[in-house]
């Protein structure tokens, strides 16, 4: 057979050699042939298209980012780490053989080079927790441009309608209908164009779970996953599961796929197994049990939240702030988030803002909240960058402004991610903020709008000063968490093993 | 010999020959202060510390230890002046965190950071050697520094 192969690593001096070298005799002994392009510090040439096209699979041991990957898209592809290809060039070569015969096709290239070979399907001798840190994070990837487009077109339209629309301008802007937009919009009012703003940030958050399960699934299943991971997304919001519901989906829908692609047919069906059936079965399958199974027992845990919520209601206000906060944290937009955040709007009846009521304070304290965990995450990746990939310090600086406009989905990718040590963090925070609120006894009359409200808040000082308190206390948990986790990461990276290598790939 | 650094040097020389780094070190932080101080004595390395600092960043993202025996600790510095490489030998063998056990011959692989393709190649090519069983097991058997210096002369300078 005709292999192509990249190899890098961090110095550029030394392993990228010994590993072409590794490579190119491990083939040669197979009886193969290979080309490898070293791309270290030594000059770089680039192996000529044509051989590109004509070879059968393509080796990538790299520790650094493969340059020019979409040079290799459509290939059958093997990945692995460089010291793998020094240690194990024979095995290597022997498994991009198995990956030319089954056609294997690894992803096409992410824009902007894929970050380190999220892209690549996740190697199969990695340990199972490795291997789910790997299709967690293939999902976060893939869904944070849409966290980011979405979110801060959503803060920008709040922003631009608190200056076109005065101090009610960002509740205002949410109730302009993308009916109105088409039928005429005017290129010369503010709020006009704040509303555009904010209906395509939520036209692009509507993707965000679909996107997080669809591309779980992709990672799980490679392209018949895509599929039946989206269409489990998108249920999971019609359910409101939210983006734990998401992740889920995207389990279901990438073993389902692989089960289902397992199946023994007949040879006359199986040329339409990959296109047509796989994802009619798989998807069919997955969107079914996420109405079916999950349906029922989220309405349920909603129903028994509200009721619960509506009991406490008579009692502490901190208490009730406290919980509220914590719920607010759980699942970012989730089931108990939104129990949580609908407890407070519908508290915002006329007779309660005139009166000055209770629920104007809860509303403070859901508001506040919601804003810690983006903030908190934000700050802790500026204060320990090494804690966090390359994706999730790009989402940091985005959370920022989220966080600020009460956009909590901002932490998603963060969770997601990681939601073990994430979660709790945020959670403790957001009870925090909410408790310190309820405390402080500030009260708020929007349902929306973070610091682009603030104007309408009774007693700012005490408001703030308790989103600052949780934004720290987040970023020190998270912190401390992911600490914990450090030795994890780098276990990951030393095991002999493929596929994603979080945290390391500093120097070129 | 060429003892001019400014034109083309050799990559070693003998005295960055160590064939008994036991002597001096029992741990790869002491085997690689080692190898830098031989640098640093023959002009080669600036700033010895510089250099420990660059070695030992590039030790953390992932132990330079490789099977068979081999610990290549390197890196790219301010404060090399020439593609160098030092070599040094233990009969105890010292970790350099290989998964089948310490490593008995250890290279010290120092590049200028500022240079990019012609002058590195050299090294690249060493690195290439290194692969191949013939070339360690006659660095394990060499009986002085002078057979380590032509054998690295003749596999890999004058190829």
């Amino acid at each position: 057979m005709k292999f192509v192969a990249v190899t890098s690593c961090p110095t550029g001096i030394a392993h990228t050699y010994m590993a072409a070298e590794a490579l190119e005799q491990a083939a040669r002994d197979a009886g193969h042939e290979i080309q490898v392009e070293t791309q270290g510090a030594g000059g770089l040439q680039e192996i000529p298209q044509a051989t590109i096209d004509a070879a059968d699979a393509v080796i990538f041991a790299a520790d650094v980012e493969v340059r020019g990957r979409d040079r290799f898209a459509g290939k059958p592809t093997v990945t692995a780490p460089v010291k793998k290809a020094i240690n194990g060039a024979a095995g290597l070569v022997a498994e991009a053989v198995e990956a030319a015969q089954s056609g294997t096709v690894s992803a096409p290239a992410a824009p902007g080079g894929g970050s380190r070979g999220l892209a690549t399907k996740v190697d199969h001798d990695a340990g199972v927790g490795t291997r789910v840190r790997q299709w967690l994070m293939t999902g976060v990837s893939y869904m944070i441009p849409f966290v980011a487009a979405g979110g801060i077109l959503i803060a920008f339209g709040f922003m631009l309608a608190r200056f076109a629309g005065g101090s009610d301008g960002a509740i205002e802007v949410t109730k302009i209908p993308i009916a109105d937009l088409i039928k005429h919009f005017d290129a010369t009012s503010g709020m006009q164009w704040a509303a555009l703003l904010f209906q395509v940030g939520v036209a692009a958050f509507g993707f965000l779970v679909p996107a997080l399960a669809g591309f779980i699934a992709f990672a799980i299943a490679d392209r018949p996953g895509i599929a039946p991971g989206f269409v489990g997304g998108a249920l999971a919001g019609t359910v409101g599961a939210g983006f734990l519901g998401g992740i889920v989906a995207g389990f279901l829908g990438g073993f389902v796929a692989l089960w289902v692609s397992r199946w023994r047919v007949p040879k006359a069906v199986s040329s339409i197994m990959p296109v047509v059936l796989i994802p009619l079965v798989a998807t069919l399958i997955t969107g079914g049990l996420m109405i079916v199974v999950l349906g029922r027992p989220l309405s349920w845990v909603t129903d028994k939240l509200t009721a619960g919520l509506d009991n406490m209601s008579g009692g502490s206000m901190i208490v009730l702030g406290v919980v509220l906060g914590l719920m607010m944290a759980f699942d970012m937009g989730g089931p108990v988030n939104k129990v949580a955040y609908t407890f407070a709007t519908t508290g915002l009846t006329a007779a309660a803002i005139a009166s000055h009521g209770t629920q104007l304070t809860v509303m403070a304290a859901v508001m506040a909240a919601g804003m810690t965990p983006p903030l908190g995450l934000a700050l802790a990746t500026v204060l320990r960058k090494d804690l966090f990939s390359e994706p999730e310090r790009e989402n940091g600086k985005a959370a920022w402004l989220l966080g600020a406009s009460f956009i909590t989905e901002g932490a998603i990718p963060f969770a997601a991610a990681d939601p073990l040590r994430v979660i709790p963090s945020i959670m403790v925070g957001s009870g925090v903020t909410g408790g310190l609120v309820a405390a402080f006894g500030s009260e708020l009359a929007a349902p929306h709008g973070g610091i682009w409200v603030t104007p309408l808040i009774n007693g700012i000082p005490g408001y703030l000063l308790a989103i600052v308190v949780g934004t720290v206390v987040t970023s020190g948990l998270v912190v401390m968490a992911k600490s914990v986790r450090r030795t994890e990461i780098l276990d990951a990276v030393d095991a002999p093993t493929g596929g994603v290598h979080a945290g390391h790939t500093v120097a070129a | 010999m060429n003892d001019d650094l400014t034109t083309a040097p050799r990559l070693i020389d003998a005295t960055l020959v160590d064939l008994d780094l036991d002597a001096s070190a029992s741990d790869k932080d002491a085997a690689i202060r080692r190898l830098v101080t031989l640098a640093h004595d023959a002009g080669r390395v600036t700033d010895v510390e510089q250099m420990l600092a660059d070695v030992r960043a590039r030790e953390a993202q992932m132990p330079t230890g490789l099977e068979g025996g081999i610990g290549i600790p390197h890196a790219r510095s301010s404060a090399v002046r020439v593609p160098t490489l030092v070599f040094g030998r233990s009969t105890a063998g010292i970790d350099f965190g290989a998964e089948d056990g310490p490593a008995r011959i250890v290279f010290l692989i120092a590049a200028p950071d500022d240079g990019e393709g012609e002058h590195l190649t050299v090294l690249a090519a060493l690195a290439r050697r290194l692969v191949h069983e013939s070339f360690r097991e006659a660095l394990i058997n060499a009986g002085d520094p002078k057979d380590v210096v032509e054998l690295i002369k003749d596999e890999v300078e004058n190829r």
